[in-house]
């Protein structure tokens, strides 16, 4: 019997060379900034100088500008910080796990989704400092540091304090991985370069002279990270849902969570993924790199993803009706018609319902129907968080405690302050950092046969 | 010359030359090395180190905190000891409540209000307002000193004016609330005497004039009774709200309790009916409750009467029939336990009254559960007296006027006409100590000294004393009002020496004692209270019922159509004296569950009718007009209430009280109906009210109404039930393991704590619970809780460390969930008292990064402030939502200082607890089961080289509590009270402890947090069919 292997289709289109690789990723940093990315940036920044103000506020003032009470003691503040971890998957686990899977068609987005990824997660990190009560203490006392208070040390019981060394340890990797696939191409900016310019990506490169034995380490470190990142990818939203599953709330109390908070996770972080490189792809004009292949493939990652989420969803509320226990089935039912049914509903449809659409081939190789369901599904799994912390707090146990939350200014000012952030740093890693990975595009440029080319 | 010219030597080294002295023989101080270098300039070294110390010196000095000095006694006074409390027996009256006190006071400020054990009226127990009262002294709005025609003056000016504005004033009336007190009665008759003309008219803002015009009418005697509710089997009370305001509620609620609380040995307990228009604090507790409205209730009250009349075979009287649930039921169970019945009116209608003598009369009830001969003397308010003198005010006909403690023009029904009437008096006098609405308006306030600051003596009932001392020195330039009036009457002798004159001339001659009145009067100060015997004969009825009954079946129908209004009083803000105190303010209506507000209370039909919905805090505004006066109000929807009633609570609307009650809510005595010759509170013609539409905002604490049948909250079941099992009610939750079922405690991932010493722990009996919430207050004073203001009550952010949830039952099944949050239109009350519930296996303890909260080895969940980084993990995760977080910095700040008194104002501070800390910003808190008693406890044991006895600790809640429902106490000692209570048996240091009174249970057992605070059901007296 014979077998023949259909012809795979090239993973960079537009027969390009290595040359215009380099030179297709390196002018956009080499170029002087246009007008639109001034005015991107600008606005970004005015965004973060926007939300600066209910930061201070809420430092200044204490946590009550928020519309937290006695009931709800978190809303926004901890479903930004999941929603913001969450958007923060994908990049680790396109380099990583996509690396160690031979998944070559990676190497065009996995930088920016790196990128994206490291800034998601400071934005993340924001909040476990800003809502606490007093920041000024708890910013080094959730840390096990020697001190001189006695025998002081912090609660390992505590999932917060596993939390302090999953969001540290993920970041710390992210960065150290971003950082290394960063150095070659800084090295082809700075061999192209003069000036300040060659000495400032000079400094960044490191050194790198691209000899065989450095391509070599390169090579064998890359692994070693994606090795250490991979089992991160799981453990980071694992840790953040027992935060919630440890707890005795019912609509938390669930064993269900880790599995689905991952999948959420990667989930949403595919389609930001999606949201900024559609954008980007469009402006730098590097549709040759990130190709319709490339958005497809996303995209059928975000229907199983998608789908595990929503047999989650449907898991939990037959296993609440299954247990047996009042608290746990009047908070699903109340979910799904209290006064919060809208948040629920807003999430079914946006995480369930619309990423089966992908299902259809002309949507999910449209470029504006995939940017449009990347959104959706963000605010999808913005409400997911929602849903799940505040529905679950504001009506548990003790009716005589139910309560309300309503957010504030300065609840959707912080929201605004990470979004700010997040762009503002994205705008300058676009500008001033490759933002595809030239080095590894490179050796993809001829997987496949030459005829193909068109 | 020149050669004699003298030389003196600094000393031998100049004579000799020496060489080292002539090096430095130019310097100041030649024995310290040298500053400078050869050349005589500082060198770059020493300018360097000098600069760097000027700089360092002057840096810190810049950051040294300021310097409090704690400076310690030069003479030690005598008794005051730094830290340690002193107690001193006192007395509270005012406005004709009465409770014999105990005042803690530390470093010489009184800081907590007890009750006085010793007394036999209101035994160690208080209220809410009691409590609460204790912030009045320390309000920094009490006038300074003596006003004169509107300006601060001095007492030798005022007293000059007033002596000769009095002499020539002709008529003087001096109006006061119920004055109990004997020494104050003879000094005001020596004022009289000096002055002549002069009439005491008292009055009470909350009359109950109308039962001592009927005992003038029916026994012949103007007398208020004094009832024994602990002797009732049956009570029925039509619209009196004897555990939250009428008469003397703390007295009225112990001796409830007692009938209520029920046990194996005890499996019986009293019946009561309450019949009313609006849901009271006592219609709540009630068996059986009917909503009827006021203008029935006068004919309810004969129906009742022509029930017993039928069966004691007494003539009926003629009355029209009323259609009453429950009445005829009520009748028979009156007449079954004959002579240990009650029936009481909160009506002031005095021919309403007097059916109600009538009936307890048949009942045989006078001289058992009413007792008409040792009388209360707790009002003796003449609405009569009082309506006359605001007519003779206003006429002109009154010469001088002097207001006595009391505030007429805010709370007297026609307190317009005294406010207009002042200025026709030629001399107006008022002895209050704020600038209130009445001293306002009069040309010479003398101000009182605050009743901790005051000497005075009581005579609450018949034979029984009470004596007030100061327990701390006059804050202010104030001065006993009795010594005004001897001043006024030319007699120059302080009050302290009046009053014990008075005592050793009276009552010392009636006591049998061998000792000196020295002994005597110390022995009776230290007591607080004096009980002499007295003889008392009974009264008979020398009236006759048919004429009042002939006129209330004319002033009642059966078939109102038009609105009705009735005016209640909230157990927090009582007649509004003490509005200004905001602990009271912010205390949550055990009803309404609303504070800093009153709002008309509107029936569930009213409110459908004319689209009017609440939600959470929304709500909407009415118009309420009653005979031409109108007032705008919130509304509030509240079950229970009779159909065509609206209610109104009276206490708020304040518009001098001080900051913090000025503005609140809606004056309601301006509506009180005093046409006809008495005070009435039920308006029952000329109300119109229509929703006006709109959108205000009522501050709940609680804004879910039902318990949704949760069987883990609240565990529920009937008398006959609990006589046949005494688990009745009782949900056992089992769990499945390994192919059984098990109690929840039997799977455990913790190891269990062991308390090798103490165990605390606490029994709350829910069949004794009223809800009266002084719990709340008592709280709140001891452990320094923060007021945080209405706007942040609204954002759900109270910090009342123990609460009153309320739960309503609603008539839905229990399968439609929505239906279930509606409750019942004359719904089931269920009170329970809730706070830290100090688990074994602390959900909040696991989850805290910091180990900011941890378990104690007395089985106490305690709480680190300053380790405290304020994450929330631990309130999110708490299953009874009892932590509370410090929002906002509370104390010291300028956002919370009109309603934070006690943390803001210097003059306010002196109140807190200086064995509690103030919480900063950004911490969580929550009860303590009150550490700091437990560890004076302790050390106060230790000191005695003694184990701890029980009772050396008692929590605050505890304390205060009137019906006894919380006790607390060491769950390891098998004698103390609660160990018995729980009938905890062996004598284990293991944190699970085996409880074997079968109506004890853990709030949500099912989770296994393992509380060291136990339940006992709620059982009602109630036919089975019925519950």
């Amino acid at each position: 019997m014979q077998v023949t292997s259909s012809v795979r289709e090239p993973l960079v289109t537009g027969g390009k060379t290595y040359h215009d690789v380099t030179h297709d990723v390196s002018r956009h940093v080499e170029a002087k900034p246009n007008i639109r990315w001034f005015l991107a940036f600008l606005t970004s920044a005015g965004v973060l100088a926007l939300g600066s103000i209910a930061v201070v506020a809420t430092v200044w003032e204490g946590i009550g500008m928020w519309g937290l009470n006695k009931t709800v003691g978190w809303a926004w503040d901890i479903t930004n910080f999941v929603w913001w971890v969450g958007i923060g998957h994908a990049g680790t686990l396109i380099s990583a796990v996509l690396l160690l899977f031979r998944q070559k068609w990676r190497t065009s987005i996995n930088r920016a989704a790196e990128a994206m990824t490291i800034f998601a997660v400071i934005c993340a990190a924001m909040f476990p400092v800003l809502h606490m009560g007093r920041p000024w203490l708890g910013a080094y006392w959730a840390l096990p540091l020697p001190n001189v208070f006695g025998s002081l040390w912090v609660n390992f019981n505590s999932p917060l304090l596993w939390d302090v060394f999953a969001i540290s340890t993920y970041f710390s990797v992210s960065l150290v991985f971003w950082y290394i696939g960063l150095i070659p191409d800084f090295a082809t900016i700075r061999d192209r370069a003069t000036g300040l310019r060659k000495i400032i990506y000079g400094a960044l490169s490191f050194g790198w002279d691209g000899a065989a034995k450095s391509w070599s380490r390169y090579e064998s470190v890359s692994l070693i990270l994606a090795g250490l990142a991979t089992p991160l990818v799981l453990s980071v939203h694992t840790i953040v849902s027992f935060d919630f599953a440890t707890s005795v709330i019912p609509g938390w109390h669930t064993t269900i969570f880790p599995p689905y908070f991952v999948a959420g996770a990667i989930f949403s972080g595919f389609a930001m993924v999606l949201t900024l490189m559609i954008v980007t792809r469009k402006v730098y004009k590097l549709e040759d790199y990130i190709t319709m292949g490339h958005i497809e493939l996303m995209n059928i990652v975000i229907i199983i993803t998608g789908s595990i989420v929503g047999i989650a969803y449907i898991t939990e509320f037959f296993i609440a009706w299954y247990s047996g226990v009042e608290a746990e089935q009047y908070a699903f039912i109340n979910r799904a018609t209290g006064p919060y049914w809208w948040a629920y509903w807003s999430m079914m449809t946006c995480n369930v319902i619309s990423p089966q659409l992908f299902w259809f081939k002309k949507i999910r190789t449209s470029i504006v129907a995939t940017f449009a369901l990347s959104i959706v599904v963000n605010i999808g799994m913005w409400f997911e968080r929602f849903v799940i912390i505040v529905t679950s707090l504001h009506r548990d146990y003790l009716p005589s405690s139910w309560a309300m939350f309503y957010p504030t200014w300065a609840d959707v000012g912080v929201y605004l302050f990470t979004f700010g952030l997040f762009f503002t740093l994205f705008f300058l890693f676009a500008k001033f950092f490759p933002v595809i990975n030239m080095a590894e595009v490179k050796s993809v440029l001829k997987s496949s046969s030459d005829k193909v080319h068109k | 010359m020149k050669e004699n010219k003298k030389t003196y030597w600094k000393g031998l080294e100049q004579l000799n030359n020496d060489p080292e002295f002539v090096k430095n023989a130019d310097r100041e101080f030649p024995e310290l090395p040298s500053t400078l270098n050869e050349e005589g300039s500082a060198s770059r070294r020493d300018f360097l180190k000098v600069m760097g110390f000027s700089l360092a010196a002057a840096s810190l000095a810049a950051c040294e905190a300021p310097v409090r000095k704690m400076i310690p006694y030069v003479n030690k006074p005598v008794d005051i000891n730094p830290s340690v409390p002193n107690y001193y027996a006192s007395t509270y009256a005012t406005g004709g409540d009465y409770a014999s006190i105990v005042v803690k006071t530390r470093e010489g400020r009184p800081i907590k209000i007890d009750g006085n054990e010793l007394s036999p009226i209101n035994k160690g127990k208080v209220n809410a307002i009691v409590e609460g009262s204790i912030l009045s002294l320390y309000d920094k709005e009490r006038i300074a000193g003596p006003y004169s025609g509107g300006q601060l003056s001095d007492w030798k000016t005022v007293d000059a004016q007033a002596k000769s504005a009095l002499a020539s004033a002709g008529a003087v009336k001096i109006v006061a609330n119920t004055i109990i007190s004997p020494s104050t009665l003879k000094a005001i008759q020596q004022f009289a005497d000096a002055n002549g003309n002069v009439e005491v008219i008292m009055y009470d803002p909350l009359s109950n004039y109308g039962i001592t015009k009927a005992a003038e009418t029916y026994y012949g005697s103007a007398v208020l009774p004094s009832y024994s509710f602990d002797k009732a089997k049956t009570i029925v009370s039509f619209g009196a709200d004897f555990l939250g305001s009428w008469i003397s509620p703390i007295e009225f609620a112990r001796q409830y309790a007692q009938t209520r609380k029920i046990s194996k040995e005890k499996p019986e307990m009293s019946r009561h009916y309450q019949f009313e228009s609006t849901l009271s604090l006592a219609g709540a507790n009630a068996d059986y409750r009917t909503p009827i409205r006021a203008s029935q209730s006068g004919l309810a009250v004969l129906a009742l009467y022509n029930a017993i009349a039928k069966k004691a075979g007494a003539a009926t009287v003629s009355a029209p029939a009323v259609e009453i649930a429950h009445l005829e039921k009520a009748a028979a169970d009156l007449w079954a336990s004959k002579s240990a019945s009650l029936v009481v009116s909160g009506s002031n209608d005095p021919n309403v009254q007097v059916v109600i003598n009538a009936i307890n009369e048949l009942l045989g009830s006078n001289g058992t559960t009413v007792d008409f001969a040792n009388v209360a003397h707790y009002r003796k308010g003449d609405d009569a007296k009082m309506n006359q003198f605001v007519t003779d005010l206003n006429a002109g006909r009154v010469g001088g006027v002097i207001f006595y403690n009391c505030n007429p023009v805010y709370d007297f029904a026609r307190g317009a006409e005294i406010a207009a009437g002042i200025a026709k008096a030629k001399v107006s006098i008022s002895t209050n100590g704020t600038l209130d609405e009445t001293s306002s308006l009069v040309q010479i306030v003398a101000p009182d000294h605050h009743f901790l600051e005051s000497w005075n003596d009581f005579e609450p009932k018949k034979g029984h004393f009470s004596l007030a001392q100061p327990t701390i020195s006059p804050l202010f330039d104030t001065r006993q009002a009795q010594e005004s009036f001897l001043v006024w009457a030319g007699d120059t002798t302080s009050y302290y020496d009046f009053l014990q004159a008075n005592w050793q001339g009276g009552l010392f001659t009636q006591v049998e004692t061998s000792g000196t009145f020295q002994e005597f009067w110390d022995q009776t100060l230290y007591n607080g209270v004096l009980a002499i015997n007295s003889t008392s004969e009974a009264l008979a009825p020398v009236g006759d019922v048919s004429a009042a009954a002939s006129a209330v079946s004319k002033a009642y129908s059966a078939d109102n159509a038009s609105a009705e209004l009735v005016i209640y009083t909230k157990v927090g803000i009582g007649n509004g004296a003490y509005a200004n105190v905001p602990w009271l303010q912010e205390l949550s209506d055990p009803i309404s569950k609303a504070t800093w507000d009153n709002y008309l209370t509107v029936t569930q039909k009213w409110a459908s009718e004319n689209g009017v919905t609440q939600s959470e805090e929304h709500t909407s505004k009415a118009s309420i007009t009653v005979n031409g006066k109108s007032l705008i109000v919130p509304i509030l929807i509240q079950p229970g209430q009779a159909e065509g009633t609206f209610g109104l609570a009276v206490g708020y609307g304040r518009t001098k009280a001080g900051r913090v009650a000025n503005g609140v809510g809606v004056n309601a005595y301006e509506l009180l109906d005093a046409s006809k010759g008495f005070v009435n509170f039920d308006i029952t013609s000329g109300v119109e009210v229509s929703a006006t539409g709109d959108s205000y905002k009522i501050a709940r604490t609680q804004t879910h109404q039902t318990f949704m049948g949760r069987e883990n909250v609240i565990q529920e079941s009937v008398l006959s039930e609990y006589q046949k099992d005494a688990s009745a009610g009782r949900s056992h939750p089992q769990i499945y393991k390994d192919g059984e079922f098990v109690k929840p405690s039997k799977i455990s991932l913790w190891s269990g704590h062991q308390y090798s010493q103490h165990h605390w722990g606490l029994a709350i009996d829910m069949n004794s619970c009223i809800g009266c919430s002084a719990c709340s207050v008592a709280c709140q004073v001891e452990n320094n809780v923060a007021v945080v203001g209405k706007q942040e009550v609204l954002n759900r952010r109270e910090m009342a460390w123990i609460r009153i949830d309320r739960y309503y039952s609603s008539d839905a099944p229990a399968d439609d969930l929505s239906a279930m949050e509606v409750a019942s239109s004359n719904p089931e009350v269920t009170f329970q008292p809730m706070m830290c519930q100090q688990c074994n296996n602390a959900p909040c303890e696991t989850v805290c990064p910091v180990a900011a909260t941890t378990h104690s080895s007395e089985g106490l969940n305690q709480m680190t402030y300053n380790r405290c980084i304020g994450t929330r993990y631990c309130a999110n995760n708490c299953p009874y939502k009892v932590r509370r977080f410090n929002w906002f910095k509370y104390h010291d700040n300028k956002d919370f200082a009109g309603v934070n008194v006690a943390q803001n104002d210097d003059l306010g501070k002196m109140v807190l607890n200086p064995d509690v800390t103030v919480r900063a910003r950004g911490v969580m808190e929550k009860c303590s089961m009150c550490v700091q008693r437990i560890q004076a406890g302790k050390l106060e044991a230790k000191r005695e080289k003694r184990k701890v006895k029980d009772g050396d600790i008692n929590v605050a809640c505890a304390v205060a509590c009137p019906t006894d429902a919380l006790v607390f106490g060491d769950l390891n000692d098998s004698n103390s009270k609660v160990s018995q209570l729980l009938k905890i048996e062996e004598n284990t240091t293991s944190a699970l402890k085996e409880v074997n009174e079968e109506r004890a249970y853990h709030v949500l057992e099912e989770i296994n947090v393992s509380p060291n605070v136990w339940y006992f059901t709620k059982i009602r007296n109630k036919d089975l069919n019925e519950a």
